[in-house]
């Protein structure tokens, strides 16, 4: 994983509210067994006509989008299942952050484990990034702040641990498996029953 | 005297492997991983990639359910499966498998079925364990007063090598049930209600415990059609303290402990309930004697009414005219006689016996209205025979409906069994989304009960009509 520090790029703006798993990415498209190439059916149903043609109407089809990073998005964005080909077609697509005031559990997880940085922001921030499409923002994760093109700068949450591991480029695997000891450890102890047979 | 504590720090705390520290989440060791063709393949490739072992095959298990086919022409009689990229997953998992030293129910194994119908079926769901799966309807283990919950293909990865996650603790919401379920109201019906009440993002960030009399009253499956739905409210676990309905349900399955250690497991178990005086971060209330038959009529399953009840009108909310434009439905309009094209009754929501007794019990002696289609898909092999054996299969069979082998099946449409554009569906499962069922498809979710009176009449029925 490439570690992420700091990036700039235009917005592209969804409003809807509680954009699911499902409409990121449709189940028919899960039968892969790889993570690469889902970015062509990101947001199929919405993006595509029935005969396959990319809808003109649509926001990332539009020029304007063309070449934005970061996804804003209504409130509850991730919903539903906890399938990884979300966050990984919103990468492969070109996405490098998505933004929403609120972030499901599991898509945010998914997300963080990828490179795909969920950024949650307060209303007032979000309405302001909702009404002006397509501004230019800096995203920091060092300092875990957002620069918005008035000057302003607003923090956002995100734990130490995946941060570090997003700032240098690391995953998780690694520090787990480091533990080895604590987890022999533990297995040796626990009293829970412990085998499916 | 110690601190009363909530079932679910019971059972977290019981697992912590290196607690949580200033920079780090806790340590969580898992009892149980649930596998599929889905979400794993690319687990293994990382596997292969460090040169890793699976590190517990002995608590890892794999079926084949999500992209299945449903014909037995095709599981059993060699037909070839029509999606080339499913038919090459099934064979993925099975190489995997053997590979890694996992144990595959597959395709023709009499013990297949939804991952999450099978777990409890074999014994090997139980109490006070943390269960994991690459699938966010885990949470319908913890009926059985486990933790379970869904995880992506990279935690997938991450127990497989580890028998471990990196988890931060999950804040508790209690929703009290209060009094019993009318006639002809079903579990159902109650967690549609609860979403309803809750939105779908409410439970983010909890674990959900339900509690209360209609709880303590309800089967172990019914207690599964709960606890499946409560990431539907955004909550990843939904859980339900343990008691001689779960033991009973246990004892003298395949996998569920035997002899000294059957007796060591239940005490163990009742050790497991919430203590009386302990604090939940949130506590809700619904009542449940106000309740009737729930059905949803947009495109999340928080947009729910009664059967009786009319379609609200939010128009000028994005949300609410969005859903009505895709639904093609009218703000204000009675739910009930909605014309209906498809019927679906299965899922791990409600694919088992109970919900296939209740359905073939609406269906006895009436047929499936002219121009609908009903597919039955049982949860699992197992309750496949057992329904065959009740004379379940001829009851559908005889209404005219379509009677399949187990899987997902058109709960996402994942292995062809769809829901055409533009036609309208009662579904027994757990998502309404747009293009859920299928690209275009209009789904309503409801009861086995309720799917099975609409079935009979072409619309959208209240099942009381038949009781």
């Amino acid at each position: 994983m490439k570690p992420i520090k700091i990036f700039t790029s235009r917005t592209v703006v969804m409003a809807s509210t509680n954009i699911d798993t499902d409409q990121i990415i449709p189940g028919r498209f899960l039968t892969t067994t790889t993570k690469e190439g889902l970015g062509k059916q990101l947001f199929s149903d919405w993006r595509y006509n029935a005969s396959g043609e990319l809808n003109a109407d649509f926001i990332l089809n539009q020029p304007g989008s063309q070449g934005c990073r970061i996804l804003v998005a209504g409130h509850n964005l991730g919903c539903g299942s906890s399938r990884e080909h979300a966050p990984w077609a919103l990468l492969d697509y070109g996405f490098l952050a998505v933004i929403s005031t609120q972030i499901a559990d599991i898509f945010r997880n998914n997300s963080l484990k990828n490179g795909l940085l969920p950024i949650v922001v307060d209303i007032k921030t979000h309405h302001w990034l909702i009404e002006n499409p397509g501004a230019e923002i800096e995203v920091d994760l060092g300092s875990s702040s957002l620069k918005l093109p008035t000057g302003i700068s607003v923090q956002f949450p995100i734990d130490s641990f995946p941060r570090y591991c997003l700032l240098n480029g690391v995953d998780e695997l690694g520090f787990l498996l480091s533990k080895d000891t604590a987890i022999s450890k533990f297995e040796a102890q626990s009293n829970i029953s412990q085998h499916n047979t | 005297m110690l601190k009363p504590e909530t079932m679910f720090e019971k059972v977290w705390a019981a697992h912590q492997v290196v607690p949580e520290t200033a920079d780090t989440p806790a340590i969580i060791f898992i009892d149980l991983h649930l596998t599929h063709e889905v979400t794993s393949p690319q687990a293994y490739s990382v596997l292969r990639e460090r040169g890793l072992k699976l590190r517990r095959p002995d608590l890892t298990i794999a079926t084949m359910d999500h992209a299945t086919p449903t014909r037995t022409s095709q599981v059993f009689g060699g037909a070839p499966i029509t999606i080339d990229s499913a038919a090459n997953q099934i064979r993925q998992l099975e190489k995997n498998c053997a590979e890694f030293g996992v144990e595959l129910l597959g395709l023709q194994d009499a013990r297949r079925g939804i991952v999450h119908i099978i777990g409890p079926e074999l014994g090997i769901t139980q109490p006070g364990k943390t269960i994991v799966c690459g699938d966010s309807h885990t949470s319908t283990h913890g009926a059985f007063g486990a933790l379970a919950f869904g995880i992506g293909t990279t935690e997938v990865g991450h127990v497989m090598a580890t028998q471990c996650l990196l988890q931060n603790k999950a804040k508790t919401l209690a929703i009290e049930v209060k009094g019993k379920l009318n006639i002809g109201v079903t579990p159902k019906d109650l967690i549609l209600a609860i979403i309803g009440q809750l939105g779908v993002s409410g439970g983010t960030g909890y674990v959900i415990e339900y509690r209360g009399e209609a709880i303590r009253a309800m089967t172990m499956e019914q207690r599964m059609t709960i606890c499946n739905m409560s990431i539907e409210a955004g909550a990843r676990a939904g859980m339900i303290a343990p008691d001689d309905t779960t033991f009973t349900y246990l004892r003298g399955r395949p996998r569920a402990p035997k002899g000294a250690n059957w007796d060591a497991a239940v005490k163990y178990w009742r050790t497991l309930p919430t203590d009386s005086g302990a604090i939940f971060d949130k506590t809700i209330e619904i009542d449940a004697t106000s309740l009737v038959p729930m059905i949803t009529y947009g495109t999340n399953p928080g947009m729910v009414v009664p059967i009786n009840g009319n379609i609200p009108d939010h128009s000028g909310d994005p949300v609410f005219d969005a859903a009505m434009q895709y639904m093609g439905l009218t703000p204000g309009q009675a739910i009930k006689n909605t014309l209906i094209n498809v019927v679906f009754i299965g899922s791990c929501t409600n694919g088992r016996l109970s919900d296939l007794r209740a359905a073939a019990n609406v269906l006895k002696g009436h047929q499936v209205a002219k121009g609908v289609t009903l597919l039955v898909v049982p949860g699992s092999q197992e309750v496949k025979r057992e329904a065959e054996t009740e004379g379940l299969d001829q009851i559908f069979i005889a209404a005219g409906a379509d009677w399949r082998e187990s899987g997902c099946s058109m709960c996402l449409g994942m292995n062809g069994d769809t829901v055409a554009k533009g036609q309208y569906s009662v579904s027994t499962s757990n998502r309404n989304f747009e293009g859920r069922q299928g690209v275009g498809a209009r789904t309503l979710l409801a009861s086995p009960e309720t799917a099975a009176a609409s079935a009979i009449r072409g619309c959208v029925t209240d099942p009381r009509e038949f009781f």
